[in-house]
């Protein structure tokens, strides 16, 4: 069975027990997070185990890469503790589920993975895909299965995970260029946590778009704006991909601007907070996340996940900020159209 | 050339009637499973005076008359069982609102389309109850089979909300029921006088035929919105109706569950709506709806997910598509369903059937369940595709509809728009000076049983 | 035809979603909105032709009228919820081409196919006379930009015409070089093709991408929307090897907007309130809905108002699947193209302009049976531009 690659002595050695302290949605000072942790640690009840807000920020915040929140879903699945309600569990675990249908392109040895999220379709187009575009794969049978994260169910990811690789390879992909960071963190943290070995090497999209960029660098026209950017809770998996975020904002002409909940310090969507947690807790987490993007000026806010995209694009609009994902804004600079558009308002009254 | 032939020509003008094999064809089949007959003539009447002759002209032939609307109630309530005229409604689409008493009157073949597109253009600040059927479904023969639509978690049946009725009599009469027999205003279908539309509402065109119907609108709100709740547990459900309707904010709300798509494997769905006139509004009714359901959040047994907004726009749309497109699942053009009106509390062993009668016959399934006027019933639908060029899964559907009914009947429910066979199980069950009632007021309204013969006989 | 309807077309639920447009304000299927009988409505037609392969009903002249008054617009295509909704035409244009080959017709429709079968155009007329109107318009030769496809009713047809010689002459004026086939212009069969003659369609296929490829044509610019969708959509499966030798079609309007935006085109002043009708064969069945909206939009004094129904959500103008000659629809104010002027009339245009000679033609007679002929005329967008031309 897969093990978690877990340290316990980092833990008793560690100081500043980051991973709690440094939480944005737990409150412990430095004390109490120590007793905490080791209650988690060594496998017992903790307050921890029920509040966690499933955001992965302390993945991020462990110096020594110790992997305290998959210890955190691992123990939470010991003890039966349902961060989100059970139906929702379920469905989750229901629609994800492998079912034989392997929707792929044509795949050549250097391919995309849309994930199982529909809007990479749609995104994956123009001249930054030109050499690619139609070697992708997309759906159940490839999809990482890291949301299980967010519902205390690593048993399913240990289960899934293996063959999703084995369906990758059995491509005969070498190279693989993944659109959704999460799977990139899946593939780079999570797999290798448990000890899982790649056939493949993943590729993260930022680094994609980046090399095209400077392919296409006569093309770019600076795009002179103000953006925030919406770091995501996967992007907590793989923080040594976020300076790609400033390359190619360096390179279009772009102005990330500075801003309390960014980087280390950033806020999740909250979608599946308002689902564990409830429409309080949620609804301050995106408030306070679009103050922040207005008090500094943002004129866009640029997601890197659908996700994010799907639960905040209703509230960018309504700020007066314009949403778009990083891939649209590449397009931008390119003097190409931005693919993925806020929807219409739904209405039908 | 027959003489009724000839004379429904002269009545309705030439390119109305047909007598050919094409539309008898046609006219003599719904999209249910009910064996088809054939009509003798397919008529489509303008005006009210149009109507009276042509049930002049069946009471003096003795040919039977049914009342089409679109045909969609898939119990086969307008294949003539005994051939005769099938009177098609839909050339009498006048309409006409009365903007400050909030009621519409329609002609008796007026669509839900031509009704909702009407109010959105010149009224957009009403709205009436739209239910889920195909948009050619009649505004009279939903009345007629007591629909239920948008708004009937908060308004009842969309026969509640009828404000007046002209109806040709089977004797050819035009009588008008409700405030608009002593009034020019259409407000009341009764009230303060003897309430005659149960005369007419739920009795499948076999007192009369409809003419002009009353109809209430409702405040259109500006905004509406709709938020998921998923449970895993069908036990809860009842309570959690009976919290969600004790808020009444809740436009409507539909249980609905089906083994596929995946998402929709061992939970249930519940769809529920609100409106508001501001973001505030909606916002206040979202937390109310949290707020109810609290209890079920903290012990985990159910939740609100997130819908994406791409989403929406199906989900909010009237009718909903998607139900229609439930036909198509087996690529086999055929679903039909056995919708009781039932007590909520029954939803789990209704539930526990629709599965085990799936099973037995090997059918795909769904089910949607609409709660009826603030939580007093539900409509809970026994839906199951069949294909139409595979008549093994036509009869398996048609045996699984029987059992459900049955069923259904069994523990408390009522049949909605029940097919013959379906009648006659309820008129079994039905207390017997009821019935007798049933057949008295049959005969005095329907002397010669000229009018949709086969249906409500009480024998 | 390859698409095999007998095994699929059971599975029309004859729900009606595709009697309207996407709001649902009126009737959109044509024939339905004529005749009212559901027999009418594409679910009526499936059905029947259901009922026809499963004997259980036999061969009728109704029958087959209820066929073909199906105008092959696309509204139930672009309306029908359901997966199998893009294969409605084929499914009826299949049955139809089992009613052809049993010799099962309506007259109307067999003296259709005799017309052009005999004569290379519908209508009866002598191919000598095929060119008469062109007065002058340069025969295409190799190494010229485009080969102007007239059609039959620019051929023919004395609004179809008027559209034509306005199209020669703004192209002229622009200075295109292009030429037409003269005599020698076949039928393009998109209507044979709508009303299920494949053996006839084919043969007029193969000659004309013989000729296009005996004259090298690279590019071709057609009047009317039927020839553009045939050519563009049909021809590949038959008598061309594509591989080898290719064309790109376009549709007038297409071209003239391009010309417009390069300036090559000036256009002056020209005052009036213009309504637009999409032709099914551009708009449904090619998405072209922008070019000529925009050719107009760039004609300075042109205010352009929408009808109700407009774009993917147009109303037919009776006129498809051969209609503009057999009119099965025709009679009464239930007429499509009679209910379609009555509402380019209510935006208050004075204008109705066209991009398809069939609807040109469909409308010059419905405006006159409504007697609205001092308060709106039709016009080809070609017509329209040439009036613009400005003199500089
Ligand atoms: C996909 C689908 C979804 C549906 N969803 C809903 C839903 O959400 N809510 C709902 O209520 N129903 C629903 N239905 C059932 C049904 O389609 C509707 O109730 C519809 O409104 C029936 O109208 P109709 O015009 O098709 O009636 P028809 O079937 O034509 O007629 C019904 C009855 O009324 C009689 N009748 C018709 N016109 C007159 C008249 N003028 N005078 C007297 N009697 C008359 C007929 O004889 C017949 O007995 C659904 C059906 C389908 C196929
Ligand atoms: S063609 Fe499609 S929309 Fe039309 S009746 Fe059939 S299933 Fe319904
Ligand atoms: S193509 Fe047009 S005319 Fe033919 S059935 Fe469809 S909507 Fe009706």
């Amino acid at each position: 069975m897969l093990e978690l690659k877990f340290d316990k002595t980092k833990c008793a050695d560690c100081k500043a027990v980051s991973c709690l302290v440094k939480c944005q949605y737990m409150h412990f000072d430095r004390d109490t997070a120590r007793t905490e942790w080791q209650k988690v640690v060594n496998g017992e009840d903790s307050q921890v185990l029920h509040d966690c807000a499933t955001c992965y920020s302390c993945e991020e915040y462990c110096p020594f890469g110790n992997h305290p929140f998959y210890l955190i879903v691992e123990r939470q699945e010991e003890k039966g503790i349902l961060p989100a309600p059970r139906p929702i569990t379920t469905m989750w675990i229901n629609q994800c589920q492998p079912i034989g249908r392997f929707t792929v392109g044509k795949v050549e040895e250097k391919a995309m993975s849309f994930c199982f999220l529909p809007q990479f379709g749609i995104l994956a187009g123009g001249k930054l895909f030109e050499d690619i575009a139609w070697s992708s794969i997309f759906g159940q049978e490839f999809f990482c299965n890291a949301v299980y994260l967010h519902f205390a169910r690593m048993s399913v990811i240990r289960d899934r995970l293996p063959k999703v690789i084995e369906n990758i390879a059995k491509q005969g992909i070498k190279e693989l260029v993944c659109l959704h960071d999460e799977c990139y963190g899946t593939f780079t943290s999570l797999a290798p946590a448990y000890g899982i070995e790649l056939p493949f090497k993943p590729v993260h999209y930022y680094e994609h778009l980046y090399d095209k960029l400077k392919e296409l660098k006569d093309e770019i026209q600076p795009l002179n704006v103000k953006v925030a950017y919406f770091r995501n809770c996967s992007a907590r998996l793989i923080p040594e991909t976020d300076h790609f975020v400033d390359d190619i904002f360096g390179l279009i002409g772009v102005d990330r601007v500075q801003r309390e909940y960014d980087h280390e310090n950033a806020l999740c969507c909250a979608e599946l907070i308002r689902v564990s947690k409830g429409p309080e807790m949620a609804d301050d987490v995106q408030k306070r996340n679009l103050d922040d993007m207005l008090k500094a000026g943002a004129e866009y806010c640029v997601f890197n996940c659908p996700g994010c995209w799907d639960s905040m694009v209703e509230k960018v609009v309504k700020t007066g900020i314009k949403p778009i994902h990083m891939i649209d804004l590449c397009k931008l600079a390119i003097g190409e159209e931005q693919a993925l558009t806020p929807p219409e308002p739904a209405l039908e009254v | 050339m027959s003489d009724i032939y000839a004379t429904l020509q002269e009545i309705v003008g030439k390119d109305y009637v047909s007598n050919q094999a094409e539309e008898r064809y046609f006219y003599g089949r719904d999209p249910g499973l009910m064996p088809p007959h054939e009509p003798d003539y397919v008529v489509m009447p303008r005006t009210t005076e149009e109507v009276q002759e042509i049930i002049r002209l069946a009471n003096k032939e003795k040919v039977a008359v049914v009342p089409k609307g679109a045909g969609l109630s898939l119990t086969g309530l307008v294949i003539p069982q005994i051939g005769g005229i099938v009177m098609d409604m839909k050339r009498m689409e006048g309409i006409e609102v009365n903007e400050a008493g909030r009621y519409v009157i329609v002609e008796g073949g007026v669509t839900h389309a031509a009704l909702k597109s009407h109010l959105q253009k010149n009224y957009p600040h009403l709205r009436h109850s739209i239910p889920d059927s195909p948009p050619i479904a009649t505004i009279v023969a939903n009345a007629v089979i007591h629909g239920q639509g948008r708004l009937t978690q908060q308004r009842g049946f969309n026969s509640d909300m009828v404000s007046g009725l002209e109806v040709v009599l089977p004797t050819g009469e035009v009588c008008r029921i409700g405030s608009c027999a002593v009034s020019s205003y259409w407000f009341s279908k009764g009230p303060p006088m003897p309430d005659l539309s149960g005369l007419f509402l739920g009795w499948f065109g076999t007192t009369g035929v409809i003419t002009r119907l009353g109809m209430k609108l409702y405040p259109c709100k500006k905004m509406r919105d709709v938020m998921l709740y998923i449970t895993d547990r069908a036990e809860l459900i009842p309570d959690i109706i009976r919290k969600l309707s004790h808020t009444e904010m809740m436009e409507d709300i539909v249980v609905s569950c089906a083994p596929l798509p995946l998402r929709f494997k061992g939970v249930f769905n519940m769809l529920v709506y609100i409106t508001g006139d501001s973001e505030e509004e909606l916002e206040f009714k979202r937390k109310m709806a949290w707020d109810a359901l609290r209890e079920y959040f903290e012990s985990r047994d159910g939740g609100f997910m997130g819908v994406s907004p791409y989403m929406k726009p199906s989900l909010l749309a009237m009718p909903s598509k998607d139900t229609t497109r439930f036909a198509d699942v087996s690529k086999g053009g055929g679903f039909e369903y056995s919708g009781p009106i039932a007590p909520i509390e029954k939803y789990p062993q209704y539930v526990k059937k629709l599965e085990e009668l799936a099973s037995k016959y090997n059918l795909f399934y769904s089910s949607a369940a609409r709660v009826i006027d603030g939580g007093h019933s539900m409509m809970f639908s026994f839906s199951y595709t069949f294909n139409r060029a595979d008549p093994d899964t036509m009869n398996r559907a048609k045996t699984a509809l029987d059992e459900a009914a049955e069923f259904a009947l069994d523990e408390g429910g009522v049949i909605w728009k029940p097919n013959l066979n379906e009648q006659r199980m309820v008129m079994e069950r039905m207390d017997p000076n009821t019935l007798k009632l049933l057949g008295k007021i049959k005969q005095l309204l329907d002397p010669n049983g000229i009018m949709n013969p086969g249906n409500w006989e009480a024998k | 035809m390859t698409q095999d309807y007998a095994s699929q077309i059971h599975r029309c639920f004859r729900c009606g979603y595709c009697k309207f447009p996407t709001d649902y304000s009126s009737l959109n299927c044509p024939s339905f909105r004529r005749f009212r009988f559901d027999s009418y409505s594409t679910g009526g037609r499936l059905w029947l032709i259901y009922a026809w392969l499963r004997n259980e009903i036999d061969w009728s002249e109704h029958l087959a009228e209820i066929l073909y008054a199906c105008t092959t617009c696309k509204n139930c295509v672009e309306q029908c919820p359901m997966k199998f909704s893009t294969d409605i035409v084929d499914w009826i244009v299949g049955a139809r081409s089992d009613m052809v080959e049993k010799g099962r017709i309506p007259p109307q429709v067999a003296r259709f196919f005799e017309a052009v079968h005999g004569y290379g155009n519908p209508l009866k007329l002598l191919r000598s006379d095929r060119a008469a109107w062109a007065d002058g318009t340069k025969k295409y030769e190799p190494g010229d930009e485009y080969l102007f496809y007239v059609g039959c009713l620019g051929s023919y047809d004395e609004n179809g015409q008027k559209m034509a010689r306005s199209l020669a002459d703004v192209l002229s004026a622009a200075g295109v070089s292009f030429g037409i086939l003269g005599n020698e212009e076949e039928c393009c069969g998109n209507e044979v093709y709508m009303l299920g003659e494949m053996g006839l369609f084919q043969t007029l296929a193969e000659k004309n991408n013989q000729q296009f490829k005996e004259l090298s044509v690279t590019n071709i610019v057609t009047l009317s929307p039927h020839a553009y969708n045939v050519m563009k959509n049909n021809y590949h499966q038959f008598g061309a090897d594509f591989a080898e030798y290719h064309y790109t079609v376009y549709h007038y309007t297409q071209l003239l907007y391009g010309l417009i935006k390069e300036n090559k085109i000036r256009l002056s002043n020209n005052k009036a309130k213009v309504t637009y009708q999409d032709p099914c064969f551009l708009g449904r069945y090619n998405q072209i809905y922008d070019e000529p909206r925009q050719i107009l939009q760039s004609i300075p004094g042109i205010e352009l108002v929408e009808m109700e129904r407009n774009r993917e959500n147009s109303f037919c103008c009776g006129g498809g699947s051969g209609n503009f000659v057999m009119d099965l629809l025709a009679g009464g104010k239930d007429s499509p193209s009679r209910a379609r002027v009555r509402e380019a009339h209510d935006t208050g245009a004075e204008v109705l302009a066209v991009a398809c000679p069939s609807c040109l033609t469909m409308f010059t007679d419905a405006i006159k049976a409504e007697d609205l002929d001092d308060k709106l005329v039709v016009k080809g967008i070609s017509q329209i531009v040439k009036e613009s031309l400005s003199s500089k």
